[in-house]
């Protein structure tokens, strides 16, 4: 339990005023920058800043909930059950956000909230696969046979979601901006105005995905030592 | 005995089990006939190909489903106890998973004849379909064979097996229809090669999964 306290770059603060100066450098150029003038997709594009990021920083957070699993089964450090549980919980929130925001958007651009596109099957059947991840664990009550389980079932999510986002998607044409011969920002197109905001964008929404998920550790810590007293 | 020998007896074991008790694998086979009846009716002879297919999947998931929700609850207290002593965990894995890779790649010919005898339908690329049938059973069987092993240790909740295993076999279903669908429609071996490679591997990873995380439910 206390060996994410012995973690000093989970305590430092030098991470946390980057992703703060990252966030507000990308809300501020974000809408102001310029952008390169596009067909169908015109002021839309700044979408990738705050939609893309959004999907980066949910599969950073499944690759901790992944990895956690695996240190926990071979541990059975009940820390690391806690840090897999909440980073999965963080990664529910990002693939909200960037299901919302890209549904925003597709109205607007494809005109219609919904297609049927590989990529949004992919993370519909995420967001399924890590809501049953939860079900899992509220389904057996005993701690260490929950949190074992669970690990087991991560891990297993996180290879088929893997296969499900990274390689299908790739089988099919899909309707998102750079794909299928649809215009969009493939090396060719995303000028360095963008690259300067999106880079930083990336790194601010990771970081900040980490931090909420390092103080929901701290707050399950907290509790645990009240219940123990 | 080596690892295949025990493997062989534990199949063994388990088909002999399954036949002296008759009444589940009736019931099975009652299961998927009457979705398959329910299907026709409702959809008398209008239907196309592709609807044909993808239900033809879908009838294959539920009673697939149905199959393999017993797998670890027939198996009395007594039993396990006995197998904890004997074998490790990953015969038993990989044992469960072949009699289940059996039991649902005849009973998905058997839905098949019957489903394509009631609609009247032909298929131009016979040998495409069965393989793409046998590549799905396996996929079937994995997923859902390691899942249920989850589920009973969680309280054997009838419903957790539906939740938990629906979500990790979308992929495998998403191809496998497509794959199926290509062999309907009459496509040369080189369109379905990519979609074959891409099963067969994603079937290898499922068993290898399976075969590393199965003896950590295992050791409770």
């Amino acid at each position: 339990m206390d060996s994410f306290y012995k973690n000093k770059i989970a305590r430092a603060w030098w991470w946390k005023i980057i992703a703060i100066v990252c966030l507000v450098y990308t809300c501020y150029y974000g809408f102001v920058g310029k952008v390169p003038a596009m067909v169908v997709l015109h002021e839309t594009i700044r979408n990738l800043y705050f939609h893309v990021t959004m999907w980066m920083a949910m599969m950073l957070l499944m690759l901790i909930n992944a990895i956690y699993s695996i240190k926990y089964l071979s541990s059975l450090n009940r820390y690391h059950d806690i840090v897999a549980e909440e980073s999965g919980k963080m990664a529910m929130v990002f693939a909200a956000a960037g299901l919302i925001t890209g549904m925003v958007w597709a109205n607007y651009t494809w005109g219609a909230p919904w297609t049927n596109d590989p990529q949004l099957n992919g993370t519909a059947a995420t967001i399924l696969m890590y809501a049953a991840y939860f079900i899992l664990r509220n389904a057996i009550p005993d701690e260490n046979k929950k949190a074992k389980i669970a690990s087991v079932y991560a891990i297993f999510a996180f290879v088929m979601m893997y296969v499900f986002i990274m390689v299908i998607p790739k089988m099919y044409n899909s309707l998102h901006p750079g794909k299928g011969g649809n215009p969009g920002f493939n090396k060719y197109d995303l000028d360095s105005n963008m690259r300067m905001v999106f880079y930083p964008a990336v790194i601010g929404w990771c970081l900040l995905g980490t931090w909420l998920m390092s103080l929901n550790v701290r707050i399950r810590r907290i509790k645990d030592i009240t219940e123990e007293n | 005995m080596t690892f295949t020998s025990k493997v062989v007896q534990l199949v063994l074991l388990e088909a002999r089990l399954e036949w002296k008790n008759k009444q589940s694998i009736t019931a099975l086979l009652i299961y998927s006939f009457a979705s398959i009846f329910v299907t026709y009716l409702a959809f008398q002879q209008t239907i196309d190909l592709t609807t044909w297919n993808s239900l033809f999947w879908l009838i294959m998931l539920f009673a697939s489903t149905n199959a393999i929700a017993k797998s670890f609850l027939q198996d009395s207290k007594g039993l396990q106890l006995y197998y904890y002593s004997m074998l490790s965990p990953k015969h038993i894995i990989i044992a469960k998973i072949i009699y289940n890779l059996i039991l649902l790649s005849g009973l998905s010919l058997v839905n098949f004849f019957i489903f394509q005898l009631v609609f009247s339908i032909t298929i131009d690329q016979l040998a495409q379909y069965l393989l793409s049938i046998l590549l799905g059973s396996i996929g079937l069987s994995t997923v859902l064979t390691m899942v249920a092993g989850i589920v009973s240790k969680a309280n054997n909740n009838a419903a957790l097996l539906a939740i938990l295993g629906f979500p990790l076999l979308f992929p495998l279903l998403s191809i496998i229809i497509q794959c199926s669908m290509n062999a309907i429609s009459g496509f040369d071996w080189i369109v379905n090669q990519q979609l074959f490679i891409v099963l067969i591997s994603l079937n290898l990873i499922t068993v290898l999964l399976s075969y590393l995380l199965f003896p950590y439910l295992w050791r409770e």
